[in-house]
């Protein structure tokens, strides 16, 4: 437990000690800041029949965010570590393929949500200039919260997996945010042919991000939505065990 | 150090052990054996499979057959055991650049297994053995290679682990470097058995009590650095320097039964310059200058030829070559 808790904090840290970790900050509360700004528009000086909790993730910039800021965070777990060759001084201590992984994982979302933290202000920021009690909900703030937190566990799984298979941090970071994207794009696809109720357009129905997330911004927390990802990030911390193991035998 | 005997309680003991990448084989059945206490060089040229031998006795690799022990626990199936016993400095000596020498080598510590007492008492101790305590709290990517590579000999010694590997500890460092690293492995062979790689040999002659050569994934000696010169001392030949004909010189080379080859050459003034090979290794110096002094020719060079390691391993990874 203990060797957990010494890696997660190097890998915290690990973070704070380059340019890196304060440019993705940064890059999240430019782009993330703009969205607040296109929703405040939206909603200024007219009625408008969406919630700020729903119309916030509606943005290209929220998607934006989400889509790249997990494999940018995750792309050096593995691979960098693996091309300047400090993945044999750690794997030769004795620490198991599994504490690593998991180490890796927890201290690479651990980042993700610390870089969301800021987003937290946004709804007081808008209630302070709302003058409306009713403008933001503190469920729907909750939940959309979870929302994007459990996208954020399985974006950083699957930046975990990419980036054990490469020793390059670009490559990584690429395989990454390609498989995301493309998962995401199912999700219009799903919302393509709403007549249409076929039975691969019901399953994209059940993969699309997007439906899940408006769930989530509306306030309602769906089992399934839930059990979708965190079996995702299972799934994925799985492979990246295996292929951490994969040394061994390979 | 325990003070087992050799035999019944050796540090490493490999058996048959095969690893093959992709259907290359980069070790073949290896078999050796290695007493405690000792300083072990792994000697062969560049993808000769020292480095791989390496990472499997560390646990970092699996072997693809055959068993190999550390300190008596299976590198297989009790490699969690075999990791506490062992620190390991991999080629090139990667550390974490981003890191301070303190924080970093508490941080080996800790992974390692020692708790957090036990990890700042060592982290003071390797400081103070390694002299880094003027670069204690600089950043590691700011150190000369020299420092990396004491911040990377601390790192593997910082759990007092009972075998230390180190792979090519010394190369790319300055001649004034590579003695004081030198000098560290020394000592720390006094206390901990050592196994070191390079594919120099001044290298491992001088630190090394026992030499594994290493060629295309087989090894080929396994011996002490005497005992390989030793056997290869019936080669020796001796050079002399005589004063006197060509003619005189050869019918003398002729009649010495001992003598199995002789050449002879003309030297500066009076003086030929003859190579003798013996027969069946004797020495043949005190019978050269016994006739010289029977036959009253002035001698002025007498000399036997020593082979250096470096003969050796041109010998043996390559025994079509003649010296």
């Amino acid at each position: 437990m203990s060797v957990i808790l010494t890696l997660t904090r190097r890998e915290l840290a690990s973070h704070f000690l380059s340019l890196r970790g304060y440019v993705i900050m940064a890059g999240v509360q430019l782009l993330l800041g703009a969205s607040l700004l296109t929703v405040v528009y939206l909603l200024n000086g007219r009625a408008y029949d969406l919630p700020f909790t729903e119309k916030f993730p509606q943005t290209e910039f929220f998607w934006l965010v989400l889509l790249m800021v997990s494999p940018v965070i995750t792309m050096h777990t593995f691979a960098q570590e693996k091309s300047s060759g400090t993945f044999e001084t750690l794997m030769t201590t004795p620490v198991s393929d599994l504490q690593v992984v998991l180490a890796k994982f927890i201290g690479s979302y651990l980042f993700f949500l610390i870089a969301f933290l800021p987003t937290l202000l946004y709804p007081f920021i808008v209630k302070q200039y709302a003058h409306e009690a009713v403008a933001i909900d503190i469920g729907s703030v909750f939940s959309l919260g979870l929302g994007v937190g459990l996208f954020g566990a399985f974006f950083t799984a699957m930046g975990c997996f990419a980036s054990s298979l490469t020793r390059s941090q670009i490559v990584a970071a690429v395989l990454t945010f390609a498989a995301g994207t493309s998962l995401f794009i199912l999700g219009y696809i799903a919302d393509l042919r709403p007549s249409e109720m076929m039975w691969w357009h019901t399953s994209l129905q059940h993969v699309s991000m997007l439906r899940h997330m408006q769930d989530f911004s509306t306030g309602i927390i769906d089992s399934r939505h839930i059990v979708y990802y965190v079996s995702l990030t299972t799934v994925f911390l799985f492979a990246t065990v295996k292929s951490i193991e994969s040394r061994r035998w390979k | 150090m325990t003070d087992l005997h050799p035999d019944a309680n050796p540090m490493i003991e490999v058996q048959n052990l095969t690893k093959y990448y992709g259907g290359k084989a980069a070790i073949h059945d290896l078999c050796f054996s290695v007493p405690r206490g000792e300083i072990i060089g792994f000697l062969g040229p560049n993808g000769a499979g020292k480095s791989t031998t390496m990472r499997i006795l560390a646990g970092y690799l699996s072997a693809s057959g055959g068993t190999a022990r550390v300190a008596g626990f299976d590198v297989a199936r009790e490699s969690d055991m075999v990791r506490r016993q062992v620190g390991f400095m991999p080629e090139n000596n990667p550390l974490h650049e981003d890191m301070r020498v303190r924080e970093y080598l508490k941080f080996r510590a800790r992974l390692k297994g020692l708790n957090t007492q036990k990890s700042r008492a060592r982290t003071e101790d390797v400081v103070e053995q390694f002299a880094l305590g003027d670069v204690r709290n600089r950043m590691i990517g700011e150190l000369s290679k020299g420092f990396r590579q004491r911040v990377g000999l601390a790192d593997a010694l910082i759990h007092e682990p009972e075998l230390l590997i180190l792979d090519e500890p010394t190369i790319g460092l300055d001649p004034h470097q590579i003695r004081i690293v030198r000098q560290h492995i020394k000592s720390m062979g006094k206390h901990h058995t050592v196994l070191i790689s390079s594919h120099i040999l001044p290298e491992v002659e001088v630190t090394c009590t026992r030499l594994l050569i290493f060629h295309e994934g087989n090894i080929l000696a396994n011996d002490t650095p005497n005992a390989l010169e030793n056997a290869l001392e019936g080669r020796h030949r001796i050079t002399v320097e005589l004063n006197a004909s060509q003619e005189d010189l050869a019918q003398a080379w002729e009649e010495m039964a001992e003598v199995e080859h002789h050449r002879i050459l003309p030297a500066e003034g009076e003086f030929h310059r003859c190579a003798l090979t013996p027969r069946d290794g004797e020495d043949l110096r005190p019978r050269v200058s016994a006739l010289a002094r029977a036959r009253g020719w002035p001698l002025r060079e007498l000399t036997r030829e020593r082979h250096t390691l470096e003969d050796i391993f041109v010998h043996i990874t390559s025994p079509e070559e003649d010296f």
